[in-house]
């Protein structure tokens, strides 16, 4: 690793200040799990490092609109009903959250299926993120749901939702000088039902080799009021299959026109050939996950 | 650039100068001889290097020691007390819990992180637990074996 000099701020100003200071050659570390190994390889070599540990104000779960948000002195941009999760939170403690339990189910599934409750430990919402890595489990879920998450710079705040923050491979729409620094999550419409299938034909703490994320929202005559299919590992960033969602969406909910839908995903991907498969490998995986996440996520509704 | 960092391993307080880019595990290693902490894979993936900071489990090959300013650490050499070994060393004794002994100190590190926050793991919690600590000699029977058993005399101790 390459030496660097090490910052400890306590406040988002003094973070703000270091990262104006330090321009392009400034990166902030959460948990570290991602940046550390970046730096080891020298994939990443800042010359200053800005640790967000002590930063207060970054660890907190509440509820947005309202309440107990407002009372924590947090921005009310989230939709009522929201859970504001500040972006220091572990990916474990979101996973135990009493809170997140309760009200986001598939939110506290998919962060118990990321790595290992060591590395669960260590990471954070925010910092995975920003990493920006298409083979993550957490994008696909918060952006079924819709999520949002908060940027704060010495410029001001501005609001984003999840499913524009990535933009290519490992490449996200983070300004320089910014810090994220909450993500809000919309609870999932009453009388929904939703998963995440992570498929993992190697080992239990590996990456996906393809994951799905599914919302599905069915009315009393079997008919789908709204749907949300969002993809990992196929492609430089997490995909949302727009087109296979409208195959579904205001239509009966039968086998062969979820088996329709689950085929049109097939549009949407591009995969990558790595030690997991080949493109048509995860294609055919991604159909054959996405009919089964529908299905499941209909057998979830309640 | 080197800093001052002040930090408990052990029980043990430690004012130390480190280079930002030390990492934690060879902080413990060869600045404080502490080697009973492994390195495996060095990427986070293995467990060896497993040690608790402030109570929880983290990997020490991905941790700046400059980040652990402040922390209190518990690596392998700290958890036997009064010279008694912790339930969990003697389980792993006892059950087969080893054989070449390399991921051994992560093993029960891990252990000891789960029995700390849940006393009374199925085995199914156990399993998807300790997943992320990995042994070569693949004897993880024997290892789910001690972890159960370790339960079993801390719960005996405890009434
Ligand atoms: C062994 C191992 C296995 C893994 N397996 C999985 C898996 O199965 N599934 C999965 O989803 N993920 C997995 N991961 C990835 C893991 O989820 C990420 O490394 C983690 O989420 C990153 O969070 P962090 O807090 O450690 O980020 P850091 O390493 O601290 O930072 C990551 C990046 O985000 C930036 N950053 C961090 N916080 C902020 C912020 N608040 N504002 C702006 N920028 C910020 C940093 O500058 C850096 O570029 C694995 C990682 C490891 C090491």
């Amino acid at each position: 690793m390459i030496d660097f000099e090490y910052h400890s701020p306590v406040s988002l100003e003094e973070t703000f200040d270091l990262l104006d200071r330090h321009g392009e050659d400034a990166r902030v570390m959460a948990g570290g799990t991602a940046l550390v190994l970046q730096m080891k390889h020298r994939f990443s070599r800042p010359g200053h490092v800005i640790s967000l540990r002590r930063v207060t104000g970054l660890d907190s779960i509440t509820l947005d609109g309202g309440g107990i948000g407002a009372a924590a002195g947090y921005e009310q941009n989230g939709a009522p009903g929201s859970v504001r999760v500040g972006a220091l939170c572990t990916q474990r403690r979101i996973e135990t959250d009493p809170i997140i339990a309760e009200t986001l189910p598939l939110v506290a599934e998919t962060f118990s299926r990321v790595a290992t409750p060591r590395i669960r430990n260590m990471g954070t919402i925010g910092g995975g993120l920003v990493h920006g890595d298409p083979n993550q489990d957490p994008p696909p879920a918060l952006i079924a749901l819709g999520a949002s998450v908060t940027m704060s710079s010495s410029k001001g705040e501005r609001v984003l939702p999840v499913e524009e923050l990535f933009i290519d491979y490992y490449e996200t729409d983070v300004q320089p000088g910014e810090v994220l620094t909450s993500v809000s999550i919309p609870p999932a419409p009453p009388g929904s039902g939703s998963c995440y299938i992570k498929f993992l034909p190697r080992t239990a703490d590996d990456y996906a080799t393809v994951s799905v994320a599914a919302l599905v929202e069915p009315s009393e005559d079997n008919m789908c009021r709204s749907i949300r299919i969002v993809l990992g590992s196929v492609g430089v960033t997490p995909v949302r299959a727009v087109d296979a969602e409208s195959m579904l969406q205001g239509q009966e909910l039968t086998d062969s026109n979820i088996r329709a839908c689950a085929g049109a995903v097939r549009e949407a991907v591009d995969p990558l050939e790595d030690f997991r498969g080949s493109p048509e490998y995860k294609t055919d995986m991604a159909e054959v996950f996405t009919r089964r996440a529908i299905e499941r996520a209909l057998a979830n509704v309640g | 650039m080197d800093y001052q960092i002040s930090l408990k391993v052990n029980s043990t307080d430690y004012q130390q100068q480190v280079p930002a880019r030390r990492l934690l595990v060879d902080f413990l290693r060869y600045d404080l001889g502490l080697t009973g902490t492994k390195e495996g894979c060095s990427v986070g993936v293995c467990g060896a290097c497993a040690v608790l900071l402030d109570g929880e489990m983290v990997a020490s090959c991905i941790t700046l020691a400059v980040a652990a300013d402040g922390a209190e650490i518990t690596t392998i050499e700290g958890i036997a007390e009064g010279g008694r070994l912790h339930p969990v060393q003697q389980a792993f004794i006892d059950h087969g819990g080893f054989q070449c002994g390399i991921c051994t100190p992560g093993q029960v590190i891990a252990a000891k992180a789960l029995l700390d926050v849940n006393p009374t793991p199925t085995e199914d919690e156990i399993r998807q637990w300790m997943m992320g600590n990995l042994c070569r000699c693949t004897g993880y029977y024997g290892i789910l074996e001690s972890v159960i058993n370790a339960a079993r005399t801390l719960q005996e101790q405890a009434r």
